[in-house]
């Protein structure tokens, strides 16, 4: 199970139980709309959208690294984000779950896809790129 | 209701004015919403450009072990203020959807410091408005980001309802 950082849960973000048939080794990562994630009024703002394209990123690499028995050892850096806005957010639950396209040694490029109630209506879509670092150990 | 309502008059004050004015603007949409859960905060314009900034927050935090601001805050304060960017070059309120925002992370922020994103519209036509920005925690110079956009300019009966 993948853990949200604090900025995540503030912006109540939370990973669902079910997976995305599209991408089902991938966890899925939800949003209320709420106050705190509301652009013009009624709609969600496309900031929030993009941290929840990101915050699923992560957790989408995060994921297959850790079949991959690496992600304890790891750290990711973002290195870039994409992102497209194809509709507008409306006022209700949004859904974003990712795809690992590459993952090599040093980076790593993972798509994720944004929805809502309709799954084949995209609301927005990323690439990232991340930088695979080796986890500093901490010293005595 | 009554902030929403506030808010759709002065939506329709600024689209008639020749004089956009971003600070009045920034402040009526920074204690609301995403920018007011953020904090955002207006620091200053000119003719193409704004400057919007986000305080380090603990709530804010992306990275548990470092303490860095997550991205996603940054991602918000780009899009906010490279919009706002494009009201400033045209003088005016135009209502705006982002099309497409591209964010390279230069470095992380250092944890504590205040984001300070600096937004500027280079050239806009009928109906898009291509935008350009940098945040950083203090230094323009030493970015912690580069952000590449462009926004679709549209109608106001289109900008209230579903795009």
């Amino acid at each position: 199970m993948v853990a949200l950082p604090p900025y995540a849960r503030a912006m109540g973000m939370f990973v669902v139980e079910a997976h995305d048939s599209a991408a089902p080794a991938s966890p899925v990562v939800a949003m209320d709309f709420s106050e705190c994630n509301t652009g013009r009024p009624g709609f969600l703002h496309g900031g929030a959208i993009g941290g929840l394209l990101e915050m699923a990123g992560f957790a989408t690499l995060h994921a297959h690294l850790e079949r991959e028995g690496i992600d304890a050892q790891v750290r990711l850096k973002p290195v870039n984000i994409s992102i497209e806005y194809l509709r507008s957010g409306l006022p209700e639950r949004i859904f974003a779950c990712g795809e690992v396209v590459r993952a090599g040694r040093r980076v790593a490029n993972v798509r994720v896809e944004a929805w809502q109630a309709d799954r084949s209506k995209s609301v927005a879509s990323c690439w990232m790129n991340f930088l695979i670092a080796p986890k500093k150990v901490a010293a005595e | 209701m009554a902030k929403d309502q506030e808010h759709a008059a002065l939506v329709s004050r600024m689209m008639q004015d020749d004089s956009f004015d971003p600070q009045r603007w920034a402040k009526m949409i920074n204690f609301r919403g995403h920018s007011g859960f953020l904090d955002m905060r207006y620091i200053a314009h000119g003719d193409d450009w704004i400057e919007l900034a986000v305080p380090w927050r603990e709530d804010l935090v992306g990275d548990p072990e470092t303490g860095v601001m997550a991205s996603g805050p940054i991602i918000s304060l780009l899009d906010n203020a490279t919009s706002m960017s494009a009201s400033a070059r045209l003088k005016r309120f135009r209502p705006q959807v982002t099309l497409d925002l591209r964010i390279d992370y230069v470095r992380a922020a250092v944890p504590g410091r205040t984001i300070v994103a600096r937004a500027e519209c280079y050239q806009t036509t009928r109906s898009m408005a291509f935008v350009r920005g940098i945040a950083h925690d203090g230094d323009l110079t030493d970015p912690v980001a580069h952000a590449a956009g462009i926004f679709m300019l549209v109608e106001a009966p289109q900008f209230m309802k579903a795009k």
